[in-house]
């Protein structure tokens, strides 16, 4: 129960938008409050590069004035939450992580999933710290600076949605959005312990975002909980012709089909490919193995080279949307950035569809699996939180590139867009979170499975005591 | 728990080459196979010029490093057998 604004920080969506349904608490002093604690907390966690004070305190106030005249509040009445700065915010350049876009003009209007957001009562307070252009998995960004995570102020966020990451992780919001085009929402989610949703690709309507690779990139949330995750997907959810990937599909809610639990749903772990080579990944897995009965394992097939499929999609996509960025501006990116997609400019044609001819290929096998079952189980990354400006990691016997591999396990999933649900498994020193894998549209069976494991406390969101906050503020 | 592994599906049988590229280890090619440059430099500077890019020659490494990456995960692709009328997945639809 959510009665005053000090319990604030780490109060679940449903809690903040019952008390503020109610009265108990007012939109404004919610909007007043969070700004309060991000003013206080980013400049240890360099999350937002943009707090909307007067936008957010002005909307506010129109929700508490309906609510006085007896209008009925939205599902995500009062509830603050901020975007990862790809997503268009009227007034303001989107920058995607670049220094190139400041220069931009301001956006005209809101992106799609803002707008339903705020349609369902949801207030936007921010926009969030994210790696160059989303090609990026550690949080670190040249322009802005890393990210860093809750847990541990001197380790990554994961990316490229690093702020988002760390706005949840951190209790600044409870709500945030984020992209992910191999990986960039369950990577972070796994390495600041919180739950994220990839949908599936065309689920979420991507109009008003800036892109990075237009046939892999989804949009999706990240929350504290499972039924958060809901709330927030269900608001989101409906075709868009403004975007040309949308699917022509009515909305599927599922906030109401979460107390099904695991109930009848068969589930397996992904082996081969995705086993599992470090110590905290082997528990994580297990654990969440365990508590769903998961008791066998299923291949899916040719994962490594979905993995360099989507490698190289990736590469020459991305270097095809910034060819005249490259050509005019190559000092202002980010080094790491640029001489990747400069690379991907420069891959032959004939390479780049044999690797999308190969994805549908990739897509008939992986559908043939969930005949079998109903969920699959895998870990969202191989290690919990590197430091930052960490290079390399150990994996089994071998030392590999962070940069380039924190995106290992989501990759060959997002690479056919199947909606995926990140669920953080609590572990010492850091969390690390387990994938579940659904088929294409069944975001209500990843979900249901993440309410089951919270409410059975086998994943959580754990409270991170941040540098210079008092334990059990 | 310790976890069965389940026989290997029909759906999930292997047709393209064998265990390779699974095992991380790539033989030789063959004759008709991707050849990834070792030093893809003249790629490089080939490229550049063919798409009007102007390379500060100390990038030139890093970019070089970058395309033989790519063009290693291209090889994988390059050598899965698929049928000529297997169709593309530009705007993929799950």
């Amino acid at each position: 129960m959510l009665d005053s604004v000090d319990d604030l920080p780490w109060s679940t969506v449903s809690d903040l938008t019952a008390a503020v349904g109610d009265g108990r608490l007012s939109a404004s002093s919610v909007v007043e409050q969070t700004i309060a604690r991000i003013r206080q907390y980013d400049p240890l966690l360099n999350s937002f590069t943009d707090v909307l004070e007067r936008r957010a305190l002005r909307r506010a106030q129109s929700i508490d004035h309906a609510r006085e005249r007896g209008a009925k509040p939205g599902p995500l009445a009062g509830v603050p939450f901020a975007v990862k700065n790809l997503f268009d915010i009227a007034g303001l350049p989107t920058r995607a992580g670049s220094k190139i876009n400041r220069d931009a003009p301001a956006a005209a209007r809101d992106a799609a999933l803002i707008e339903r957001l705020e349609g369902a009562g949801a207030i936007l307070v921010g926009a969030l710290n994210m790696g160059e252009y989303a090609y990026d998995f550690t949080g670190e960004n040249i322009h802005d600076g890393p990210s860093h995570n809750p847990h541990d102020l001197a380790r990554m966020t994961g990316g490229s949605s690093g702020g988002s990451g760390a706005a949840v992780a951190g209790g600044l919001v409870p709500l945030a959005l984020g992209s992910d085009t191999n990986g960039s929402i369950r990577v972070p989610a796994s390495l600041c312990g919180i739950f994220g949703l990839k949908p599936t690709y065309g689920r979420l309507s991507r109009a008003r975002t800036f892109p990075f690779v237009a046939s892999l990139d989804h949009l999706g949330p990240f929350a504290r909980g499972a039924r958060d995750l809901a709330l927030a997907y269900d608001a989101m959810q409906g075709r868009d012709p403004d975007d040309p990937a949308s699917a022509d599909r009515a909305a599927e809610p599922v906030v109401s089909l979460l107390e099904r639990g695991a109930e009848g749903l068969r589930v397996a772990v992904a082996g081969g490919y995705f086993k599992c080579r470090t110590a905290e990944a082997v528990y994580a897995v297990d654990r969440v193995a365990a508590a769903l009965g998961a008791n066998r394992d299923i291949e899916i097939p040719e994962a490594a080279r979905a993995r360099s499929a989507a490698f190289i999609i990736t590469a020459s996509e991305g270097a095809s949307l910034h060819l005249d960025r490259l050509r005019s501006g190559a000092r202002d990116f980010d080094p790491a950035v640029r001489d990747r997609l400069f690379a991907g400019a420069m891959i032959p044609a004939s390479l780049v569809v044999k690797a999308q001819k190969f994805r549908r290929w990739y897509r008939d096998e992986i559908l043939k699996l969930f005949t079998e079952v109903d969920a699959i189980l895998a870990p969202a990354t191989p290690c919990s939180a590197p430091l930052i400006g960490q290079e390399t990691f150990a994996f089994g016997d071998a030392e590999l590139p962070v940069r380039a591999n924190l995106g290992l396990y989501t990759q060959p999933i997002s690479f056919v867009g199947l909606p995926v649900v990140a669920v953080p498994v609590p572990h010492a020193p850091l969390p690390i979170a387990v994938q579940i894998i659904a088929a294409p549209w069944r975001e209500d069976v990843a979900l249901r499975l993440a309410h089951a494991l919270q409410t059975k406390g086998v994943v959580a969101a754990t409270r991170p005591t941040i540098s210079g906050e008092m334990s059990g503020e | 728990m310790k976890r069965a592994t389940a026989r290997r599906p029909k759906s999930a049988v292997r047709k393209g080459p064998k265990k390779r590229a699974a095992k991380g280890r790539r033989a030789a090619p063959k004759a008709n196979e991707l050849k990834p440059p070792q030093t893809p430099e003249a790629l490089v500077a080939a490229s550049a010029q063919a798409l009007g890019f102007h390379i500060d020659p100390l990038w030139t490494d890093r970019i070089a490093f970058n395309l033989r990456l790519i063009l290693n995960h291209a090889a994988l692709i390059d050598e899965f057998p698929l049928p000529d009328n297997s169709e593309p997945a530009p705007v993929f639809r799950a």
